[in-house]
């Protein structure tokens, strides 16, 4: 026991001293990841590359549930429409080849808009009134992309989009390997510092607003619309940046993914993706950017881990596989989701809001028993 | 004496119930004017209606030479109105410092982009919103409670943060709804004190509040209103003298009383 404390403030101490040690460590880890994961196999390298993914909804999905405080249950949607920009304007279904620092950019622009057309008309919605609003306009979306294959065909519909251009610079190919240096850089590990770039990007930006004007005025929004309308605040205004925002955000992760997949349909987008950001969002920690972050990661990488590893020991306890791994997977999934909601219901890494959030109840608990 | 606001006939109802019957009024700048009247007069009402909370039904309110016609009430703050809430409103979970923070924002300008990039211009407004928060805290005598969550401020610290938070937003005209309501002697007279103290930075009150001692001492004239009409206005001691006014209060013409009692 004091040893551990000992570790904890020799820990802190150096958490007080200088942060670069801990920032240089950190960018070679992330650095030379892709190599280490790839002893295991290049589809835990693609593995990674969808969770960096899920970290870019989880950060967007963040600015509106856990900044402003207002519930989206379809935000999937947004991924679905930056998707389908990318694919339409850099695949053989229209035959039209656009690079893609020009499409990027316009299907975050596009989502934006989407954004702001979902917020206009729900700007008086909360709760659980907006939650099912949203959750409709994520499946409106999804039946739009299911069914604009005809007469006109569009999206073609659930058979979805192929052949996909994969991102490319002049004759630099994100989808091709490379050796350089004598390292081998397959497509997914180029994808990946590609993706990590991004991600740090996001995070910046979303670090930077959340202590800024904008950010305060999120927060005031959440905490209490009509004092916040009192203090000025175009109440109206900032609740559509941030459905705009967050919408964005998704719009590039969604391009990116088209490019990574190859191939989409309307398939990816359904409801439970949606449930799943949100999840992220919840479990690592509401308005938290770290907490985010880390709920996107470990809930993109336990349900892959558990996909491995529940068939072996199955067989290793039983000498049979007794329950289908895809069904004792969820379970375990949910369980464990139920597990740390209830010990920590702030999230993993709860921000320092919703700690005081909780412990101001605490407190009035406490004074009624 | 240049008058601030005028109020001309305004009126507001809530389906049969006249919250306002044509109410009209006018405070000079620099005044602290006072608004009483027993429970349901419409006070409240008033102050929803002049901070553009809700339309009013008819009549109109002319604001330092311009309407507020029309306006939303974050355009009102803008304008120079900020209020304070009978059932204190903070951004409970936030620190108090982050509050007046928030106060500033009809004052300051930086947008997404300059969040983002950082640049000189948004660092300079950062630090000065920061700097003149925590200065108004100073003011309002809870500077020490910085950064401690809004929420878990005493009642009394809690009512002046209100009042600092709406001092942030550079009002002309501050709207105070029952600012002395839980409190302690004491703690009420330290509220005169900063009351007094906010009319010498040269802003004018408008004060509802039950506490008469308070406003007797503090008020250079009051209105006062009754099933949402005006009764009476004047300074306080008029208004202490005023038959309507006692009549309001006591629920009887203040003749009729001894007559009541003997036919009991």
């Amino acid at each position: 026991m004091t040893s551990l404390r000992q570790a904890w403030s020799a820990l802190r101490a150096f958490k007080h001293r200088s942060p670069w040690p801990g920032i240089v460590l950190l960018a070679i880890v992330l650095l030379v990841l892709p190599f280490v994961i790839a002893q295991a196999g290049t589809t835990w390298v693609r593995i990674t590359n969808f969770a960096i993914l899920f970290v870019l909804l989880a950060l967007g999905l963040n600015i509106v549930v856990g900044f402003a405080g207002l519930l989206d249950l379809g935000y999937i949607a947004f991924y679905a429409v930056g998707a389908y920009v990318y694919a339409l304007l850099a695949s053989p279904h229209f035959n039209v080849h656009w690079p893609f620092w020009v499409i990027l950019p316009l299907g975050a622009l596009v989502a934006a808009f989407f954004g702001v057309l979902l917020g206009a008309p729900t700007l008086k919605l909360r709760g659980d009134y907006l939650a099912i609003v949203t959750l409709g306009f994520g499946e409106i979306v999804r039946i739009f992309l299911n069914n604009l294959g005809s007469p006109v065909n569009i999206t073609n519909g659930p058979r979805g989009i192929a052949r996909i251009d994969p991102f490319r610079i002049g004759d630099f190919d994100f989808s091709r390997t490379e050796t350089f240096l004598g390292l081998t850089f397959s497509g997914p590990i180029k994808y990946y510092y590609l993706l990590l770039a991004v991600m740090l990007a996001v995070m910046v930006i979303c670090l930077r607003l959340q202590n800024s004007r904008i950010g305060r005025a999120w927060e005031a929004v959440r905490e209490d619309e009509v004092a916040a309308r009192a203090m000025g605040i175009n109440t109206t205004h900032i609740k559509l940046l941030a459905f705009a925002m967050g919408a964005s955000f998704a719009g590039v992760a969604g391009g990116m993914f088209s490019a990574i997949q190859g191939f989409i349909s309307p398939e990816s987008f359904v409801l439970v993706e949606s449930i799943m950001v949100l999840s992220m969002v919840v479990l690592g920690g509401m308005g938290n950017i770290w907490g985010v972050v880390l709920g996107a990661v470990l809930l993109s990488f336990v349900p892959e881990i558990l996909r491995f590893t529940v068939d072996p020991v199955q067989r290793q306890l039983f000498g049979r596989a007794l329950i289908e791994p895809e069904v004792i997977r969820m379970l375990l999934f949910g369980f464990a989701l139920v597990l740390i909601m209830t010990l920590r219901p702030g999230g993993l890494w709860p921000s320092a809001v919703r700690k005081r959030e909780l412990a101001v109840r605490d407190d009035a608990t406490g004074a009624l028993r | 004496m240049s008058e601030l606001l005028v109020a001309q006939d305004v009126s507001r109802n809530f389906g049969g119930v006249q919250a306002l019957a044509n109410v009209s009024f006018a405070i000079g700048r620099g005044e602290i004017y006072g608004l009483i009247g027993p429970n349901g007069a419409g006070k409240t009402t008033l102050f929803n209606v002049l901070t553009g909370m809700m339309p009013a039904n008819s009549g109109r309110f002319r604001f330092d030479g311009g309407s507020l016609e029309g306006l939303k009430a974050h355009q009102i703050a803008a304008r120079g109105i900020a209020r304070t809430f009978q059932n204190i409103r903070l951004f409970a979970n936030l620190s108090a410092l982050e509050n007046v923070m928030i106060g500033r924002h009809a004052r300051t300008r930086s947008g997404v982009v300059g969040a983002v990039l950082r640049d000189r211009a948004t660092r300079e407004e950062e630090a000065d919103t920061e700097r003149r928060a925590f200065e108004l805290l100073r003011f309002a005598g809870i500077a020490a409670r910085a950064n401690d969550a809004a929420g878990t401020l005493a009642y009394g610290d809690q009512r002046r943060l209100e009042i600092a938070r709406a001092l942030a937003t550079e009002p002309k005209l501050l709207a105070l709804d029952e600012p002395a309501a839980g409190m302690n002697a004491p703690e009420t007279v330290a509220l005169s004190r900063l009351l007094h103290a906010i009319r010498d930075k040269g802003i004018t009150l408008l004060l509802i509040e039950h506490d008469m001692r308070l406003v007797m001492s503090v008020c250079d004239r009051v209105l006062v209103l009754d099933y949402g009409e005006r009764i009476a206005e004047g300074r306080p001691v008029e208004i202490q003298h005023d038959p309507r006014v006692i009549e309001a209060y006591l629920g009887a013409p203040a003749a009729a009383v001894p007559g009541a009692a003997s036919s009991a």
